[in-house]
């Protein structure tokens, strides 16, 4: 409709005029051609009228409620001459006064009425040629559009997934038509940690290719100057908040693996929850946190988790779980969390994601929005240690038992290097950690043992502690005040959390609904000031 | 098992008008009835200082740093000065880091 009506801007409102009285002796009149800024409306009966009557409409006699007859009576217009071609009302021509001052006659009328059917059909075809032309220029200009876009998000993704020693990683990204935000990114430490990203921003083309140039700059900035996920999202969302255009905004996910443990630290910022496939089931790695650039002094929930040999997580993006099947329906949460659980052993987890959504939504699926998968899988099975450098075992819940506990790590570690006081600040870390463990988790049941796990890493040991005490955290290692303790306003117990973290480099709670685990990083070296 | 063999004593005796107990073994919870013992020896013996000598002591665990503790309390509320030997050189920095050497001398 809004075609059609500024082409009949461009067509009516030609209107003869008298020349300037002042300006004689002048040899002939001039014609000039007036813009009638003229809207008819839908509903004007003219248009009804002129469907009906194709013939030259006089304004003076015509009889018709009209709003846009009544506009051109006021500009002077005299005779209406509809363009008709094969039915459709393509243009009217408008006519002044005579130059004459007489009235039109029937000759005039007839010319007028052969010169409309000459010049409909020929108008239409103009009219054609000139839309499409538009059309072509509009197209042209999204084709380049997006291929801005492509370009800029093909620059920036990774060209290759991290090669980790007993890890299989995969990305698989495929842009929706139009070119959704989706990105991820893939970030190496030193100490030999990798960073994990997966995020989207909202909107789709250009303007979201431009966000997501800042937002992975961003992130990986910040990401130089601090480890944790955390404070990174924090840092970018700081940033970021002052740089993106109005409601725009980018969820993102950011996770560290230390690959050599397993250990994940992870935050999300407002992205779709990630899975992790475990030997007891499917969980979501939850944290809390609202989507980059949204609002200022955002904090970002920290979490952790410890994948096994066998065990995997997935980071994805909407353009999976908002994927529709022919008749309508959506791929879900659900639909994934279960696919996950069942999945048959031996397919890769990408293909095997990739083929259920293919049959989900049909072989001619226009696919509807960007589709990102970035897994991680521990290689090895269950139960076995997955690579040379873990060892596992379990020491039965029993009051003396966190000398085992504590004797076997040091048989384990014995040969990595460990000055003899940091060797004896460990075993004291694993002593006391295997204690909470079977005591505040296990509640010394002899049916639950307490499960430690070393790893060698390139210039650490990591030793993790579980029990299966879920739920709520334990108390926290905050420094026993031992004035109070000596005063007797304070038990003289608590000093279990305040030893571990005094006695190793770095200490981690991880708590899920079934274990309690704690960690432990003893650098093998001595560190600066020992 | 060890906690089957991991015995512990400790043995109270005079040395001057102090009291040197002598610490063997594992000092963890099951430690708490010898601790007791011992400190009614000092103050039977009308003790006016006390030694705790750890030579023998392999093992100590959070919660014998709380009987150690405990016993330091029931020492300083008599103003009786604490003194402790024979720490190794770990369990020295864990006297430091909890702060007991703060409140007892280690020789």
């Amino acid at each position: 409709m809004t075609t059609l009506k500024s082409l009949w801007r461009n067509f009516i409102g030609k209107k003869q005029v008298e020349p300037a009285e002042t300006a004689a002796p002048s040899p002939a009149p001039i014609t000039q051609i007036v813009a009638l800024d003229l809207d008819i409306a839908p509903h004007d009966p003219l248009l009804t009228y002129v469907q009906h009557s194709p013939g030259v409409i006089n304004t003076e006699q015509i009889k018709l409620d009209s709003p846009a007859i009544t506009a051109m009576r006021q500009a002077d217009i005299k005779l209406v001459v509809p363009l008709v071609s094969q039915g459709e009302l393509i243009g009217l021509v408008n006519l002044g006064t005579r130059l004459s001052e007489q009235e039109y006659s029937s000759d005039d009328y007839k010319l007028l009425s052969d010169l409309a059917t000459q010049a409909a059909p020929a108008l239409r075809v103009a009219q054609l040629v000139k839309q499409q032309q538009l059309e072509a220029a509009e197209r042209e200009r999204m084709a380049q559009e997006l291929k801005i876009a492509r370009l800029i998000q093909q620059t920036l993704l990774p060209q290759a997934v991290p090669a980790l020693e007993g890890w299989s990683v995969t990305a698989y990204y495929q842009p929706a038509r139009a070119v959704g935000g989706d990105f991820y990114d893939f970030l190496y430490f030193p100490d030999g940690r990798v960073g994990f990203i997966v995020a989207d921003v909202t909107d789709k083309g250009v303007p979201a290719a431009m966000v997501m140039a800042t937002t992975r700059t961003l992130l990986r900035a910040a990401a130089e100057r601090l480890i944790a996920p955390g404070a990174v999202l924090a840092r970018t969302n700081e940033v970021l908040v002052q740089e993106i255009p109005p409601n725009m905004f980018v969820t993102c996910f950011y996770a560290v693996l230390n690959p050599a443990s397993g250990h994940l630290v992870y935050a999300n910022a407002g992205h779709d929850v990630p899975y992790r496939y475990t030997h007891d089931g499917v969980v979501e790695l939850r944290a809390t946190g609202m989507p980059l650039g949204l609002m200022p002094d955002m904090g970002y929930e920290e979490k952790e988790a410890t994948l096994d040999a066998g065990e995997y997580v997935l980071l994805y993006s909407d353009g999976l779980v908002e994927a529709h099947s022919p008749e309508r329906e959506m791929f879900g949460f659900p639909r994934l969390q279960h696919l996950l659980a069942d999945r048959p052993d031996g397919d890769s987890l990408k293909d095997f994601l990739l083929g259920q959504l293919t049959e989900f939504t049909g072989a001619g699926w226009e696919q509807e929005d960007d589709v990102t998968l970035v897994t991680l899988m521990r290689n090895g099975h269950s139960g076995q240690p997955g690579a040379d450098n873990l060892v596992e075992f379990e020491i039965p819940s029993a009051p003396g038992n966190e000398r085992l506990a504590m004797q076997r790590a040091a048989e384990i570690v014995q040969d990595m290097g460990l000055s003899e006081r940091r060797l004896d600040r460990l075993k004291t870390a694993v002593a006391e950690a295997t204690m909470n463990a079977m005591e505040h988790g296990n509640k010394y049941q002899p049916d639950k043992p307490v499960r430690l796990r070393v790893f060698r890493e390139e210039t650490a040991v990591r030793v993790t502690i579980s029990d299966e005490g879920g739920g709520p955290p334990g108390p926290t290692a905050a420094a026993p005040d031992l004035e109070a303790k000596l005063a007797g306003e304070q038990s003289p117990r608590g000093w279990g959390l305040f030893l571990i973290k005094n006695m190793v480099d770095e200490m981690h709670v991880h708590q899920d609904d079934h274990h309690h685990t704690i960690e432990l990083v003893m650098q093998l070296t001595d560190q600066p000031g020992e | 098992m060890a906690e089957k063999t991991a015995a512990f004593s400790a043995e109270t005796s005079m040395d001057g008008e102090t009291a040197v107990i002598d610490l063997r073994g594992e000092i963890n919870s099951q430690a708490a009835a010898a601790f007791d013992a011992a400190y009614s020896e000092v103050a039977r013996f009308g003790a006016q200082s006390i030694l705790l000598n750890f030579a023998e002591v392999d093992y100590i665990n959070s919660t014998g740093i709380a009987l150690i503790v405990g016993l330091l309390a029931r020492a300083r509320a008599a103003h009786l000065p604490i003194a402790a030997a024979g720490l190794s050189d770990h369990y020295r920095e864990i006297f430091t880091i909890t702060r007991l050497s703060d409140f007892m001398e280690i020789q």
